[in-house]
């Protein structure tokens, strides 16, 4: 790859008619979805629309119950064989952050790389510190995450994430828990990883992110892909009264 | 508009000292007052005599009971017998096994409990998987040139605290395992697990030393003799265990799911989730909990004497027994009562002052 920018053929995550239940709620109805290396998609939707729950399928925090989920050509099945490789191909932001209380920062960062891919600790601390430069947080690395601010805590869970070299990261709403000065220092950071060429998958709101980065902006509504477009497209000419609507309210502010 | 600086003031005098403290604690109004009057009254004379009786008209040295002419408590009598109390029927010539046994444990028990010592990872390892190797051969001998020494010799305090550090540290990891099982996504390991804690937490201790003594041999061979030991030890292990589960299962509970979604989107695998990010933080809650645990199990290692082992209360009764001190129960009672109480007074201190620290060092760790 040349420019690692550029969107490839190669087909990172593919859904095909993926439903799920909630014992009798049906919360994923029919949902096709792919996504090639390199794509940024942007998802949103109303409160309970089914979102998170779509892409905390995709790295199996929750399992489907009916379609296929295919990540970097590996089927999501039961086979925790499976579900283990795929879960090292994908890393996953929280809009909680969710980092380990009871760890430093470096030691939520080299903790996966040193158990999971069995990295040597001084390899896994450097790559580490690496990515905390990055995400412009090196000087706090000893320190403990409540010690931190949201917006820095954030930023290290996208570190943690990224230590593991990922092939797609999933985002799910990772400003909404942030006050408003410390959204754009993660929006920032998430910008410059689509930059680099990461393929993305992102539930947000932020509407100024979608037109930046993503290649596709999709609307869920009621556990389905209501639509789905280009963002400029998406925003300037919604096809669905549902996504006018949608469109109109989250604007409105 | 502009305001001025205000100065910093020191507290009105009568609101701070020895005089304004009594005020409002002890003759804060008339029934305040009448009522630190009268329970001071009642405390005093009370303690006036107990004092009396335990120290100054007490004695300590001498070599029978004619020694105790005081009209106070007869120390004497345990004094005398104080090696038995530490040490049961232990060979005399042997005592420093115990005693190295003691010492090890107390200060690696130092060793973790003091703030800011290094390497209390590898001593928490050394005391829950190292010592107690090394208190075997200690004090059960028959290796490394040691005597040996068999069970039935072993009593007093040194017994009781065989049986409450293995039944601490046996039940201690059993528990975790139980509780992780309860938790657990496979209906048969959760069944079992459910159905082993239920059982025993709703049978009696001394049902359970009973069935261990009486009962387990039935099942054995003939030839097959287990150490009567042996058979408390994993009765009270298995007992315990279960209310160590119900302990930890509380603790499990307390930490977010979002802790172990993160584990899994790591990739972490189960034991390595529960080992590196659940524990670790569930352990902490529950400190409490375990020293609670730890308690009511070391006040419940006395109950092995209706089996006939001599931990420290059936020494006591023991020498009650003697004719040439027949009338002096009530010092042995107290002695032992005391025993029991330091160890477990120092256990409820500390985990106050483990309750004290994590609550105030949640907020920048949490
Ligand atoms: N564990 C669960 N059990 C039962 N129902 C659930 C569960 N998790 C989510 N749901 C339901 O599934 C629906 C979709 O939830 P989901 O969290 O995916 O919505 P969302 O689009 O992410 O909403 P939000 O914007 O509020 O995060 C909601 O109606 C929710 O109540
Ligand atoms: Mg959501």
């Amino acid at each position: 790859m040349s420019n690692p920018q550029a969107v490839t053929d190669h087909l990172m995550v593919e859904l095909r008619d993926v439903n799920k239940w909630y014992g009798e709620f049906h919360v994923l109805k029919n949902i096709n979805l792919q996504v090639k290396q390199g794509e940024k998609i942007v998802i949103c939707g109303p409160s309970g629309s089914g979102k998170s729950t779509m892409i905390r399928c995709i790295n199996r925090l929750e399992e489907h119950q009916k379609g296929d989920i295919i990540v970097n050509d590996v089927p999501l099945t039961e086979d925790l064989k499976n579900i283990e490789l795929v879960r090292k191909d994908v890393g996953m932001v929280f809009q909680h952050f969710n980092l380990f209380p009871h760890l430093t920062v470096l030691e939520n960062c080299v903790l996966a790389p040193i158990w999971v891919k069995k990295l040597p600790r001084k390899e896994a601390e450097k790559q580490a510190m690496e990515l905390l430069e990055r995400v412009k947080i090196p000087d706090q690395a000893l320190k403990y995450p409540g010690q931190l601010s949201g917006g820095q805590q954030q930023r290290v869970a996208i570190a943690r994430s990224l230590c593991m070299n990922p092939d797609v990261m999933l985002f799910d709403e990772p400003t909404s828990a942030l006050d408003p000065e410390m959204i754009k220092e993660v929006l920032d950071v998430m910008v410059e990883l689509a930059h680099e060429g990461m393929t993305m998958l992102c539930v947000t709101h932020e509407m100024g992110f979608a037109k930046t980065v993503a290649d596709r902006v999709i609307f869920m509504d009621g556990g389905q892909i209501v639509e789905e477009n280009e963002p400029h497209e998406f925003f300037e000419n919604p096809q669905h009264e549902r996504t006018q609507l949608f469109l109109s309210q989250i604007l409105q502010h | 508009m502009k305001y001025d600086l205000q100065p910093t003031l020191p507290a009105p005098s009568n609101t701070i000292g020895v005089v304004a403290w009594m005020r409002k604690h002890l003759f804060n109004g008339p029934i305040s007052s009448v009522a630190t009057i009268v329970l001071g009254y009642f405390l005093i004379s009370w303690l006036i005599p107990i004092i009396q009786w335990t120290i100054l008209d007490a004695d300590l040295f001498g070599e029978s009971r004619d020694a105790c002419t005081s009209g106070g408590a007869c120390w004497v009598f345990i004094n005398v017998r104080l090696n038995q109390f530490l040490y049961g029927f232990y060979p005399a010539e042997e005592y420093w096994r115990l005693n190295l046994a003691f010492v090890l444990l107390i200060g690696s028990i130092i060793w973790l409990v003091l703030p800011r010592t290094p390497f209390k990872g590898w001593m928490a390892l050394f005391l829950l998987v190292v010592f107690p190797v090394i208190a075997y051969f200690l004090l059960y001998g028959n290796s490394f040139g040691l005597m040996q020494v068999e069970t039935h010799l072993w009593g007093g305090l040194s017994l009781t605290l065989v049986l409450a550090v293995v039944g601490i540290v046996a039940s201690l990891p059993l528990g975790i395992l139980l509780a992780l099982g309860r938790q657990s996504e496979m209906p048969i390991v959760r069944s079992v697990c459910i159905i082993f804690i239920e059982i025993w937490r709703g049978v009696p201790l001394i049902t359970v030393l009973f069935m261990a003594s009486v009962m387990l041999p039935l099942f054995f061979p003939e030839d097959m003799s287990f150490d009567k030991l042996l058979r408390a030890l994993i009765g009270i292990t298995l007992f315990q265990s279960a209310y160590m589960a119900e302990v930890i299962r509380g603790g499990l509970q307390a930490i977010p799911k979002g802790q172990y979604e993160a584990a899994d989107a790591l990739g972490l695998g189960y034991w390595q989730k529960m080992i590196l990010i659940i524990m670790p933080q569930a352990l902490k809650l529950m400190i409490p909990g375990i020293v609670n645990t730890f308690i009511a199990l070391f006040k419940d290692t006395s109950l092995v004497l209706i089996i006939g082992l001599f931990d420290l209360l059936a020494i006591g009764q023991a020498a009650n027994q003697d004719p040439k001190w027949i009338g002096y129960s009530t010092e042995s009672y107290i002695f032992v009562a005391l025993m029991f109480w330091v160890f477990c007074f120092s256990m409820s201190r500390y985990s106050m002052h483990l309750e004290h620290k994590l609550h105030t060092g949640h907020s920048n760790r949490a």
